[in-house]
């Protein structure tokens, strides 16, 4: 490829291209998808003086190396403290860095969480299919030709070199601990009241079955009231279905309309960029609230990313080189 | 612990029957019509999306219908859960009447059984008729576009004949192919995309349901109706070869709008 591009030298697997998902299709039976961590694909293009919805590269536990072919490139790691390299240079997550041209760039692991971003300035330069670039591989939509990304391929980008003005920096997200939040329903009657009571108290477990359609939760049996077949209705991310097994899976953003098991609760959005950065073998614990309170968080989290870039920081010092490059 | 929300019931109108509205977390409710597969049902939820579309109510993201409820997206910042059904009641109250929508009416070429994955021996069998049998009861019957979904542009049809209907396979296929006629349940369907599925195929249509590089990408929509017609090898071939040339297939023939039914 001629023009400016980031060029997956190894790239680990799952990695896709993301925005804030696809909106208007549902009805024709296509997935929304999008980031995992809004949040944090919005912390990314703000740090690199993209609009919060601009398309961005998600990886899932690790990036792999890229090389960077442009005159040069300004990006930044976000989602976790992602253990980063550009050229000799530590790139911190959750930091501005501009690239050279041909610097390898290498995202390692993170500590705690499972999704990361990769924003550049400028964004991703990839058609969109159906008004969005989020990749939805079950479909074979969006994204680079509706995959993920593959050793060798290159990642076209809008701009040819970085920005002026200065690097910036903004605090990590902290993680806290506290119960998720769901709204009962859309068929809460679908379950016993000691189901339901059980739900909202036990402790669940996030199973290692997860990827981007859903997590599946292992703890205690949840009780059906009215069998487990429902007629398939509506879905949406946080929606937790319950099949036959008792066991509940919490949809996540590839999920399509319709789905056939019976909802018991529906996470609030305030909450889902949490549950999607929690590993296999989180302990989690559900906490109703009534959907004027939903509604409510709904607001201070859209506040939250709204304010973004007014929390943006100078980044500190010159980061050290590594020692023996 | 009280929280701000449990003043407004859970399923708002619920004790007085349908349509009941459920919420879906804080971005989204169902507004059901019945429990059940019904072409009266599904009437309804189609009128509703209709005049959903035409009130232009602000905050509203997008709709999608299945086979006995619409699924509603919305925005909290811009229209409350409360505001949001005050509006449906509205719209619901203004004796919207069961309609058929302003229906298109396709005619699906279908090479029934031929070489490849196909069930069409086996479902006769179980089914007690003849394969030529079960391709007149097929073909003979008239479909009707629930929703489309499981997969982009995917129809899934009512109207399958009360002989037709038998129970998933036991061991769902990995991949079956994009325009396979399917059967199961009681319902009908033609495949948009290669997809795993437990459904039984009758037979394989040479139609491009979905093209995303397509201005118009979805062949069907929502209240179409669909019969399908048997089709030769030949013929077959000859309609495929002009779907990968990127040639339309077939085209709709309208039908009377907004028809009673």
């Amino acid at each position: 490829m001629n023009g400016p591009h980031l060029l997956a030298v190894a790239p680990t697997p799952f990695i896709t291209v993301q925005d804030t998902g696809r909106r208007g299709w549902q009805r024709f039976g296509v997935s929304a998808a999008g980031a995992m961590d809004i949040e944090s694909l919005a912390a990314a293009n703000a740090l690199v003086g993209n609009p919060p919805d601009s398309p961005a590269l998600e990886f899932a536990y690790a990036g792999g190396e890229w090389q960077v072919n442009a005159d040069s490139c300004r990006l930044a790691v976000t989602g976790g403290a992602f253990r980063c390299r550009l050229g000799d240079r530590v790139l911190e997550a959750w930091h501005s860095a501009t690239a050279h041209r041909g610097e390898p760039l290498t995202i390692g692991s993170a500590p705690d969480v499972v999704w990361g971003y990769l924003a550049v300035a400028g964004g991703i330069a990839l058609p969109d299919q159906l008004g969005s670039l989020a990749t939805h591989t079950g479909s074979g939509i969006g994204g680079l030709h509706g995959r993920a990304i593959l050793p060798g391929d290159a990642v076209p980008l809008a701009a040819r070199r970085a920005p002026g003005g200065d690097e910036r920096a903004l605090a990590p997200r902290t993680r806290c601990s506290k119960p998720f939040r769901v709204v009962l329903g859309p068929q809460d009657d679908f379950f016993t009241a000691e189901a339901i009571e059980l739900f909202l108290s036990a402790e669940f477990s996030i199973s290692p079955r997860f990827d981007r359609l859903g997590y599946r939760l292992v703890g205690p049996v949840l009780d059906h009231a009215k069998g487990f077949n429902i007629i398939s209705d509506g879905v949406v991310p946080g929606c937790v279905q319950v099949p036959g097994d008792g066991q509940p899976i919490v949809l996540m953003r590839d999920c399509q309309p319709p789905g056939g098991y019976p909802k018991i609760a529906t996470v609030v959005t305030a909450d889902l960029d949490r549950l999607a950065q929690s590993r296999a073998g989180t302990v989690v614990h559900f906490r109703q609230v009534g959907i004027v309170e939903a509604q409510l968080l709904r607001r201070r989290l859209l506040a939250r990313m709204a304010d973004l870039p007014n929390r943006l920081m100078a980044a500190g010092p010159r980061q050290p080189t590594l020692a023996g490059r | 612990m009280t929280s701000p929300g449990e003043a407004l019931p859970t399923h708002a109108y619920g004790a007085r029957g349908y349509p009941r509205f459920m919420p879906l977390g804080d971005t989204a409710l169902t507004v059901e019509f019945g429990d059940a597969i019904d072409p009266a049902i599904n009437a309804e939820v189609i009128a509703l999306e209709i005049a959903l579309a035409a009130a232009e109510i602000p905050g509203i993201v997008e709709t999608a219908p299945s086979y006995r409820s619409l699924l509603v997206c919305y925005e909290p910042a811009e229209i409350s859960f409360g505001a949001l059904i005050e509006q449906l009641r509205r719209l619901l109250g203004q004796a919207l009447r069961p309609y058929a929508p302003p229906a298109r009416q396709w005619f699906v070429p279908v090479r029934y059984g031929g070489v490849g994955d196909t069930d069409l021996e086996w479902v006769a069998e179980r089914l007690g008729r003849s394969p030529a049998e079960l391709i007149a009861i097929h073909s003979g019957a008239e479909y009707t576009v629930y929703f489309m979904g499981f997969a982009p542009g995917l129809p899934n049809l009512g109207g399958l004949p009360s002989a037709l209907h038998l129970p998933r396979r036991r061991q769902p296929r990995p991949s079956i192919p994009a325009g396979a006629v399917v059967i199961a349940g009681g319902q009908a369907a033609v495949h948009s995309i290669a997809r795993p599925s437990g459904w039984h195929i009758l037979g394989h249509a040479p139609i491009r349901l979905f093209d995303p590089s397509q201005e118009d990408p979805f062949l069907f929509r929502p209240g179409d109706l669909v019969s399908f017609y048997p089709i030769d090898a030949r013929e077959f071939d000859r309609l495929a070869a002009r779907r990968d040339r990127g040639e339309p297939v077939i085209l709709p023939e309208p039908t009377l709008p907004g028809q009673e039914i």
